[in-house]
C-alpha cells in the first residue's frame, strides 16, 4: 500500500502542470474554457461585425436557419433577453447559416419575430465550419475576455436556460 | 467525435445515449450480481434508479436554486431537457444521499451490497469513457505522438481512448472477482481503488485539469485520497472477514 501511494503521490508532483504552460483560455477553439473562434460577417441589412471588437461585452452568439423549429421555438426568449440585459452590455449575434438558408429568408424571419439584434450572414459555411456546427441550433456564450463559458447544441432554449447562462458573465467587471 | 445524430427533426445527444446504454447494462449487471451474491435483486435496482432519480432531480433543483429570481419567475423551465443546466456535484451527492437512505431504510447489508454494485459501476465507467470520447470531454493536452488525435484546433492525447482502455481493464479485472471474498465488499473497493489510480496516472495527459495551488491537478489529489481510503479499507474489511473464516473452521 505504501509504495502504491508513494508512486500515485511521485506521479501527481511530477506531472504538475507547469506555471509557464498556456492556458486553454488563450487557445481558439469553439468548446467551454477556448477562446472564441474569430469572425467577421457582413450583417443583414448592411453593416458588418467583427466578434474580437465585442470584446468588454457578454455576447451570445446563436447560430441559427429559419426552416429549423427548434430555432424558431426559442427565438422569442432571446430577443426578450437581449431586450432586459442590452443596456448592462449584453450583445446577442444571430448568426444567419445562409449557405443552407437564404438571405429573403432570414429577413422574413426577423420581421416575424420583431428582432431587433444584429443578424450576421455566414453566406460560405466558414463560421459554421470554425464552431464545429453539428446541430441547429447551437448557443456560445462568450465573456467579456472572449473566453466560451457556456455552449448549448439543440434547443428550444428556455428564458430561464438562456438567464442562468448570462447572469454570472454579466457580473464580472470589464 | 461524434456529438450528434439528427434523426429528422430530433436531435440525438450521443454522448446521453452512452451514459443511457451505461446504466442499462450497468443495472442489468448489478442485479445479476446480486442474484449471484444471494441477494435480492429488487431492493439492489431500485436503489440504482431512486439514486439516479434523486440526482438527476437534486442536480437541476440545485442548479436552479442558484439562479432563484430566474426559475421562480419562470418555474415551468424546472422541466426543460437541457444537461447545461444541471448542477452536476450537488447531483452526485443528492444522489448518493438518497441512495444510502434508501439502503438504509430497506436495511440492505452495505457489504454485499456494495459488492453486487460493483461490476455494474465499473460497466458504467467504460460507457463514461464513451460519452466523453463522443462528445470531445474529458480531453487530453496537446502532444504530437503517432496516437495523437485532432481535436479542438490542435493534436492531443487522446485521452478519452485511454480512459476506455483503463475501464476495460478494471471491468474485466472486476469481473474476475481476483480476491475471491464474496459479499465482504472488496470487490467494490477493488473497483475504487483501480479507477483511483488510473484517474491518478491518466489525469497527467488530460488537457482540461483543474488546477489547484501549485499547479496539482485536483483530480489526482482526489484520487490519491480514495485510493488511500480504498486500500486501507480493504485491507480492514479483507482481515475481518479473514478471521471470521478462522473463527468458522476452529
Amino acid at each position: 500500500m505504501v509504495v502504491v501511494l508513494a508512486l500515485g503521490s511521485g506521479w501527481t508532483i511530477l506531472s504538475r502542470v507547469p506555471l509557464a504552460a498556456a492556458a486553454n483560455e488563450e487557445r481558439s477553439a469553439p468548446r467551454e474554457g477556448f477562446s472564441a473562434p474569430d469572425f467577421t460577417l457582413d450583417l443583414l441589412g448592411g453593416g458588418q461585425v467583427t466578434l474580437s471588437e465585442l470584446r468588454g461585452k457578454v455576447v451570445v452568439v446563436n447560430i441559427w436557419a429559419s426552416w429549423c423549429p427548434p430555432c424558431r421555438a426559442e427565438m422569442p426568449a432571446i430577443e426578450k433577453v437581449y431586450r432586459a440585459y442590452a443596456d448592462l452590455g449584453l450583445v446577442v449575434l444571430g448568426v444567419n447559416t445562409t449557405y443552407q438558408d437564404s438571405e429573403s429568408a432570414a429577413q422574413a424571419f426577423v420581421n416575424e419575430y420583431n428582432l431587433t439584434f444584429p443578424i450576421p450572414l455566414d453566406r460560405d459555411g466558414s463560421v459554421s465550419q470554425r464552431y464545429a456546427l453539428s446541430g441547429l441550433p447551437t448557443t456560445f456564450f462568450i465573456d467579456r475576455k472572449g473566453i466560451i463559458r457556456s455552449v448549448i447544441v439543440g434547443g428550444p432554449m428556455s428564458e430561464a436556460t438562456i438567464q442562468s447562462k448570462i447572469e454570472d458573465l454579466l457580473k464580472d467587471t470589464p | 467525435m461524434f456529438p450528434y445524430l439528427r434523426l429528422g427533426p430530433f436531435l440525438l445527444q450521443l454522448p446521453a445515449l452512452a451514459l443511457l446504454v451505461g446504466v442499462w447494462i450497468g443495472s442489468f449487471l448489478a442485479e445479476k450480481e446480486a442474484s449471484r451474491l444471494k441477494l435480492p435483486p429488487a431492493p439492489v435496482n431500485n436503489l440504482i434508479f431512486l439514486g439516479l432519480a434523486a440526482g438527476v432531480i437534486g442536480a437541476r433543483l440545485a442548479y436552479a436554486a442558484r439562479y432563484l429570481s430566474v426559475y421562480l419567475a419562470n418555474p415551468l423551465s424546472l422541466f426543460a431537457i437541457n444537461g447545461n443546466t444541471l448542477a452536476a456535484f450537488d447531483g452526485l451527492v443528492i444522489g448518493l444521499a438518497a441512495a444510502a437512505l434508501y439502503g438504509w431504510r430497506n436495511k440492505l447489508s452495505l457489504r454485499p451490497t456494495l459488492d453486487a454494485l460493483a461490476p455494474g459501476l465499473a460497466a458504467f465507467m467504460l460507457f463514461l469513457g464513451v460519452a466523453h470520447f463522443l462528445s470531445g470531454d474529458a480531453f487530453g493536452e496537446p502532444a504530437n505522438l503517432p496516437w495523437s488525435v485532432y481535436l479542438w484546433n490542435e493534436y492531443r492525447h487522446p485521452s478519452q481512448v485511454y480512459e476506455i482502455l483503463a475501464a476495460l481493464g478494471i471491468f474485466f479485472v472486476t469481473y474476475r472477482r481476483p480476491f475471491n471474498q464474496p459479499s465482504r465488499g472488496v470487490n467494490f473497493l477493488l473497483v475504487v481503488a483501480l479507477s483511483s489510480a488510473a484517474r491518478i496516472f491518466l489525469e497527467a495527459f488530460r488537457g482540461d485539469s483543474l488546477i489547484w495551488l501549485g499547479g496539482l491537478r485536483a483530480a489526482q489529489v482526489i484520487g490519491l485520497l480514495m485510493l488511500t481510503f480504498a486500500l486501507y479499507t480493504m485491507g480492514q474489511w479483507g482481515r475481518s472477514s479473514k478471521s471470521e473464516t478462522e473463527e468458522g473452521t476452529s
